[in-house]
């Protein structure tokens, strides 16, 4: 046994108990006890196994910097991973498991590896496994991903809820310690809008783990009564649980708050909610963290840092161990050891490397002395000391370091600023002005004293008032012990075993020397050959004596060695946090087109276009596969009547005196002298002369058009306008908006078209081929244009999109008295293709105007968009795959999109490639038919291609023709 | 990141398209050399430091020239370029 | 020094006191025959083969920082010849050819793991487009399998087949592809170099390039003077401030693309896998860690860290994929300087200054192109003409309309 509860102290609540399991075994702690705190109060000093070596570890801190005490907790789908035990609270019912050890963590057959360790240095895996070469697939790689990692995911899917805010502020301050509290008054009375967010589940910071008096109080009430202050103040929003974990452009921070994660029946709470706080200056007070000191076998369980064990003690009346040293550079040592006597913990000796270290105390001072080696593989025992040239044992439990403090400068340097060593503390602090509008202060600037940082924080919270041209509250600091930070330099004992540097990925003193001396010598090099700080705590722990012992070993300077990047976030932060919303359908909007509803009903398949939501079919009562009803649907069309929803096609109101003019920039053919009352088919280039999109575009009036797009470029076409008219024209009349949303478009088509429209409309007027009108139906207006994409005798009626369902329901319904009906996405693509109409599988963005046949609509008399860049020789001739039509040669064979074109008798290989197949459809009278893209094709009408498709293991020989199967004289659509 | 629309005001990058280099808005003529074009369409400056480019405001289909810098993600500024200047 | 596992063993036993320094660290000398600007896994890799294929040694890469510390070292570690447009096929398909020997070829373990990748469609389009691409690959010589949604669920059967929003309808797979440790590559290259003869110059930035009468005679470092009757650029990330050392103007422009990890886990993903509808993708490292990305930020930059809307929407990308990843827990997430081109494909070729040679236009798929764009660009460089696996990655084909587009974008380089 080691640690125990104290009889008294700490800020748990003592009368509530709570019962929780590790490793099945059921355990009690208090309410306000993280699961470090409650196991350590329990004697457990075993927590888990090391990334490597697999050696025992127990509790090293008491933060979320925790390198070893990592665990998974709860259970089934609930399962987490690599949860920091010194973090987690405790809750009824927690169960929680030691992770990476099989068995189990007190009997862990991966700690094999410790005995191998000589094999086993940094970059060894570089060196070997490389033969044979197919055993590294097979075996090596096997081997080594079962032994890495650490906890284990459930395997299933994550259904708990998430959620994501965005907050504005004035001043958001990090961290609620001294010097936060301090810069959060002086904002907050000044009237500013403040956030303050501190990862600990109770604000207070250092001011609970220490309990430095303030004004004569005891620092965590002085903290309780700053904290009650601002609770009342109706422009603070105080947010305990939260880290903010990075700094991104323009004061935009991400935190993340562990909203339920300590509660055993969190209702309707989200677990975690990721925060976007948009802050106008903000106060980095996130204190310092601790770091360790090299010396052999220093990472056993019952070691710990000295400022964790003052947690333990004062916030959880918990004693780390029976019989404690304690060993450090700053006082930061003694503080511990005078704390821990205090509480009535027998303190076995502190050892001071400072040969002029002070006495008098009532414990053993061992000054000029440093620890060489411990013992003891599953719980400390004994400590070796040397002193001078003696060397003697100390037998202890528990053995507390202290290697001076780190600013926490990680959101200081989230925008590349590099931090700057501080030789007078021996460490890196924030360099000034490194994320704009962010001020560190107190211990996160590398003032550690408690009155430094209640002045710094009160200094940077006024100056963040000043900066926002707030007036300054009349504010001061109130009085605390003011000592000084005496610290000497020891980041490496040295000694014969393995000193380790970075625990949870178990790099030692020797990895990082052997790293220099095989040439890897750059702090990123070295980094990346032996993975020191590249574990889940990235380095907090360590990184920094790591640089000092690469500097030792160069002969650098530690600033001239310099530091890794500083990356968020801060503290790791879950997948499904930073990803809420986006389960199930949430990953992307929903459109449903009005007649969704009606469509659903009869029972059609709804298929993706986009962000659309289309029907694919309409099935019959049995009908089996959608070819069946894809087959009735076409032939419906062209013997009926079919009715189709188009109202996906992106559409475009156009006006103003210019819009003509506009237009025939726009598009390669010219509009301007388009009659009103007409419509026109248009082709559109990108600026690179390539085809973006086509559509009609209608003439309703003198200074009024509407153009239509296709369903998967509507958005881009908008902003292309808006780009053209705002950058090329400014100065024309011609204003543009989308009006996709506001009106429901239904094809009709067939040769009884007319008879539906009549059913329906007030008076059918007599349109010609690409006319269009004004209608009544109802009592409402809506625009009818002779349109077709499926080449028979064709309408589109479009009415304000309220009306659509219902005009859907009774165009259907119509429709069916005249044999006729709905038709969905299969029928419509069939249609398309007997016509030879292309979509996006054919201007799929590669594609030129002279691809697709229609160079001659690059008017010759005007400049538009892409027309420069079309006549680039690449851009057309013989060597250009062209559109052709396919059919198969013989009857009944099916063709698949995708297969590629050869030339009979050539081999089946890139080099002889002749092009692709793009589009295939069964016509219920021609059979398999399809579009595709074959080089110099127009010129090899009635030749045959092979057709192969190796990934449905087809190859047969297709005839080319002309890409329009059906009426290519357009009777059919003009009668 | 934040990108200050000339109509709107400040707002979050996810309101914004991106386009590229202000050399998108600057279109040759009709008959300019081919070295213009390739010098519209392709090649670029592609300043580590200050640069102005093109940003699509979606809500308000403002076009925006944005003047920031490609090191530090710092916006100095906006102008619609409907209405740029041409210094 | 030769690595084995007998060697692991021995130098174990004597205290690893025996590891000579994995290169030399020369200083520059005043001239060479050849120089490389860039001391990332393309600029390595050219050394490599200019010496082992071409027997060029005089010769020296000139990098600013540290060996390998562009976007070799700052990517999603993906390798693969999945491409389906003539010029790009061949090209990657003899890169992963090279990859398949590189252990063996470099003496050093980069842990190329062919692992196998999966490409999910999610309508009958993107389907068709995917088997036009597997298509070509096996007209290229190399390997796809078209996976149904059910043959999906065999190899990947955690992932949500009851998503709604975008419901997978099947995959592509390509079963040659996989990842590797990236750094590892940059440091066998640079070991095989060096033992080659190459000079490995660190902290040298070049600051200027000499040119005379249209030649170009060397270059100015931080350093000093070096002459070299070639040189040649290999430094996406910063290719148009190198290149307008030399008056040039490249179709270039950067961006920012984010990349993640999370914390260590026990196996749980043993594929590539591939989410276009999400711009998302994923494997774990050998290490455990889940690596994964998704687009580009979308703006200009070289600031190599994005921000936040990237960030989250990758991260829904995966909730909505693969939901059993939520309680993963990033562990950090980086941003790499892209060399996008108009096309998206990249440039290896002559420049209009002799002697001048550029290697760039990576755009966010550099990476696996490491072994394949060091033998074509040590190709050129040492014969003056374009490797026929790597002819139509010509500077001027924007000039003439000759581009590979695989995405079907067009000439805005962020949407590649």
């Amino acid at each position: 046994m080691s640690g125990y509860r104290l009889s008294a102290g700490g800020l748990v609540d003592r009368s509530q108990t709570v019962r929780f399991t590790f490793d099945g075994l059921p355990f009690t702690g208090y309410h306000g006890d993280t699961l470090a705190s409650a196991l350590l109060g329990n004697g457990v000093q075993v927590v888990g196994r090391s990334f490597k070596y697999h050696r025992p570890r127990g509790v090293l801190t008491a933060g979320s910097e925790e390198p070893n005490a990592l665990v998974e907790v709860l259970d089934g789908a609930q399962k987490t991973p690599n949860v920091r035990a010194t973090v987690q609270e405790i809750f009824p019912g927690l169960a929680a498991q030691a992770q990476n050890a099989w068995p189990s963590r007190n009997l862990d057959l991966m700690a094999v590896n410790d005995l191998l360790s000589p094999f086993l240095s940094a970059g060894f895996y570089y060196k070997t496994f490389m033969w044979p070469r197919a055993f590294w697939e097979r075996l090596y790689e096997p081997l080594i991903r079962r032994a890495a990692g650490l906890g284990r995911l459930s395997g299933r899917h994550d259904e708990s809820r998430y959620e994501k805010v965005f907050a504005f502020c004035d001043v958001l301050v990090i961290g609620s310690g001294p010097a936060g509290l301090m810069a959060a008054l002086a904002a907050a009375r000044s009237g500013a809008r403040v956030i303050v967010a501190d990862e600990d589940a109770r604000m207070g910071g250092r001011l609970l783990a220490d309990r430095p008096e303030i004004d004569g109080m005891p620092g965590d009430l002085w903290a309780a009564q700053v904290l009650e202050d601002l609770a009342g103040m109706p422009n603070v929003r105080l947010m305990p649980r939260t880290t903010v974990v990075g700094a991104h452009d323009q004061g935009t921070y991400a935190a993340l708050e562990r909203v339920s994660l300590h509660r055993a029946a969190p209702g309707d709470a989200p677990r975690e909610a990721f925060w976007r706080i948009v802050a106008k200056r903000t106060v980095l007070a996130a204190g310092a963290l601790e770091r360790g000191i090299a010396f052999c076998n220093n990472d056993r369980p019952g070691i710990m840092l000295a400022g964790a064990a003052r947690a333990y003690v004062h916030r959880y009346g918990v004693a780390p161990g029976q019989r404690v040293a304690v060993f450090g550079t700053t006082d930061s040592a003694r503080q511990t050891a005078r704390a821990l006597q205090a509480a009535g913990v027998q303190v076995a000796a502190l050892i001071d490397p400072r040969e002029d270290a002070s006495t008098l105390e009532d414990f053993k001072v061992i000054r000029g002395a440093v620890v060489t080696d411990t013992q003891g593989r599953k719980g400390l025992r004994r400590v070796q000391v040397r002193q001078g040239s003696n060397t003697f044992a100390l037998e202890a439990d528990s053995l507390l370091v202290s290697g001076g403090w780190n600013p926490s400068v990680h959101l200081a340097c989230h925008m590349n600023g590099r931090p700057v060593w501080d030789d007078g503390i021996a460490a890196f602090v924030p360099k000034p002005g490194a994320v704009p509008g962010l001020d560190a202060c107190g211990a996160a600037a590398g003032r550690f004293s408690t009155a430094a940082c209640l002045q710094d924080g009160l200094r940077a919270g006024l100056a963040a008032v000043a900066d926002l041209g707030l007036a300054a509250p009349a504010l001061t600091a109130p009085q605390a012990e003011d000592g000084s930070y005496d610290i000497t330099r020891l980041w490496h004992v040295p000694g014969k075993g393995r000193a380790w540097l970075d625990f949870a990925n178990d790099v030692t003193v020797k990895d990082v020397m052997l790293s220099a001396q095989e040439g890897f010598r750059s702090v990123e090099h070295m980094k990346r050959y032996t993975t020191q700080g590249m574990a889940p705590d990235q380095g907090k722990n360590s990184n920094v004596a790591a640089l000092a012992v690469l500097a030792d070993a160069t002969g650098q300077t530690i600033p001239g060695t310099g530091t890794t990047t500083f990356r968020p976030p801060y503290t790791p932060v879950s997948i499904a946090a930073m990803g809420g919303g986006g389960r199930a359908s949430g990953f992307a909007p929903q459109r449903f087109l009005t007649s969704d509803a009606a469509s659903r009903e009869r029972g059609a398949p709804m298929i993706e276009a986009g962000l659309w939501y289309r029907p694919s079919y309409f099935p019959r009562p049995g009908e089996t596969g959608w070819e069946v009803a894809c087959d009735r649907e076409v032939r419906m069309v062209r013997s009926a009547v079919g009715v189709c929803d188009v109202s996906t096609l992106g559409k475009i109101d156009i006006q103003g005196a210019d819009a003509g003019r506009f237009l025939d920039f726009v598009y390669t053919n010219t509009f301007s002298t388009l009659p009103v009352g007409k419509v026109r088919y248009g082709l559109m280039l990108r600026e690179d002369g390539h085809v973006m999109d086509d559509g009609t575009t209608a003439r309703l009036g003198a200074q009024h058009y509407v153009m239509t797009t296709t369903t998967a470029a509507a958005g881009q076409v908008m902003r292309h306008l808006d780009f053209v008219a705002q950058a090329h024209c400014p100065d024309w009349d011609v204003r543009m908006i989308s009006v996709t949303e506001q009106w429901a478009q239904f094809a009709v088509a067939g040769p009884r078209a007319r008879d539906l429209l009549r059913a329906v409309l007030d008076d059918l007027p007599d349109l010609p081929f690409m006319g269009c009108a004004e209608v009544g139906l109802y009592g409402i207006r809506g625009r009818l244009f002779r349109i077709s994409f499926s080449g028979e005798l064709g309408f589109e009626l479009a009415v304000p999109a309220r009306f659509g369902e219902s005009l859907f329901r009774d165009l259907v319904g119509r429709a069916e008295t005249l044999s006729g009906g709905p038709y969905g996405m299969e029928a419509l693509n069939v249609l398309r293709i007997e016509k030879g109409l292309i979509t996006h599988a054919e201007i799929h963005g590669r594609t030129t105007a002279f691809d697709i046949g229609m160079a001659k609509m690059v008017s010759p008399k005007k400049d538009c968009i892409g027309k420069a860049a079309a006549a680039r020789p690449g851009m057309h001739g013989p060597d250009r795959e062209q559109l052709v039509g396919l059919r198969p040669v013989q009857p009944g064979q099916r063709l698949t999109a995708g297969a590629h074109l050869f030339t009979p008798g050539e081999d089946v290989k890139r080099e002889n490639d002749q092009g692709y197949v793009t589009s295939v459809g069964p016509s219920p009278s021609l059979g398999w038919i399809g579009l595709g893209f074959l080089k110099n094709g127009r010129a090899r009408v009635g030749e045959m291609v092979r057709l192969v498709d190796h990934l449905r293991g087809l190859d047969l020989l297709c005839e080319v023709c002309d890409p329009v199967f059906l009426d290519p004289a357009g009777e059919k659509l003009r009668g | 990141m934040r990108i200050p629309c000339p109509l709107c005001g400040t707002r979050d990058r996810r309101e914004f398209t991106y386009y590229g280099s202000e050399d998108y808005a600057n279109r040759p003529a009709a008959d300019a050399p081919a070295q213009a074009w390739d010098d519209h369409l392709h090649n670029r400056d592609n300043p580590c430091g200050p640069t102005r480019d093109l940003w699509y405001h979606d809500p308000c289909g403002a076009w925006v020239r944005v003047h920031r810098d490609t090191a530090t993600h710092a916006v100095h500024g906006s102008d619609l370029v409907a209405e740029r200047g041409q210094a | 020094m030769r690595y084995s596992g007998l060697r692991v063993l021995t130098e174990g036993l004597f205290g690893n006191k025996g590891w000579k320094p994995a290169w030399r660290d020369p200083a520059p000398k005043a001239q060479y025959d050849a120089i490389i600007i860039g001391g990332g896994g393309h600029g390595l890799s050219t050394a490599y083969y200019l010496a082992k294929n071409h027997g060029l040694t005089n010769i020296a890469v000139l990098e600013k920082g540290y060996l390998g510390s562009g976007n070799i070292g700052r990517n999603t570690t993906i390798v693969r010849a999945n491409y389906f447009l003539q010029g790009n096929s061949e090209f990657y398909s003899h890169s992963l050819k090279l990859w398949e020997g590189l252990e063996s070829e470099l003496n050093y373990n980069v842990m190329h793991s062919q692992r196998g990748l999966i490409n999910l469609f999610h309508s009958d389009g993107q389907r068709d487009a995917f088997v036009r691409r597997g298509n070509a690959m096996i007209n290229q010589g190399d390997d796809a399998i078209l996976l149904d949604r059910e043959g999906v669920r065999r190899h990947l059967p955690y992932l949500d087949f009851e998503q709604t929003r975008f419901p997978i309808y099947g995959g592509l797979l390509h079963p040659r592809g996989g990842t590797a440790r990236h750094d590892a590559v940059a440091w066998g290259y640079a070991r095989g170099a060096d033992r080659r003869g190459v000079d490995l110059i660190q902290n040298c930035e070049v600051t200027g390039i000499d040119i005379e009468n249209g030649r170009v005679t060397g270059v100015q470092t931080t350093r000093g003077a070096i002459r070299a009757k070639k040189v040649g650029m290999v430094v996406a990330g910063r290719s148009s401030q190198v290149a307008a050392m030399a008056g040039m103007r490249l179709p270039i422009e950067s961006h920012v693309l984010q990349a993640f990890v999370t914390e260590g886990l026990k196996p749980v993903i043993d594929h590539v896998i591939s989410f276009g509808m999400g711009h998302f993708y994923m494997s774990q490292s050998d290490k455990g860690g889940l690596v994964f990305g998704g687009d580009l930020d979308f703006y200009a930059s070289y600031a190599a860290r994005g921000n936040l809307p990237i960030i989250e929407h990758v991260m829904e990308a995966g909730m909505t994929l693969m939901p059993m990843i939520g309680r993963a827990k990033v562990l950090r997430s980086w941003g790499g300087i892209m060399d996008m081109s108009p096309d998206g494909s990249p440039i290896i070729d002559k420049t209009p200054i002799d002697g001048l040679f550029v290697d760039c236009g990576w755009n966010y798929g550099g990476f696996k192109a490491v072994p394949a764009s060091g033998w074509c660009m040590a190709h050129l460089m040492a014969t003056g003409e374009s490797h026929p696996v790597a002819r139509r990655f010509r500077l001027d084909r924007f000039a003439t309309g000759h581009v590979i587009d695989e995405e079907g974008t067009g000439s805005q380089h962020n949407l590649h």
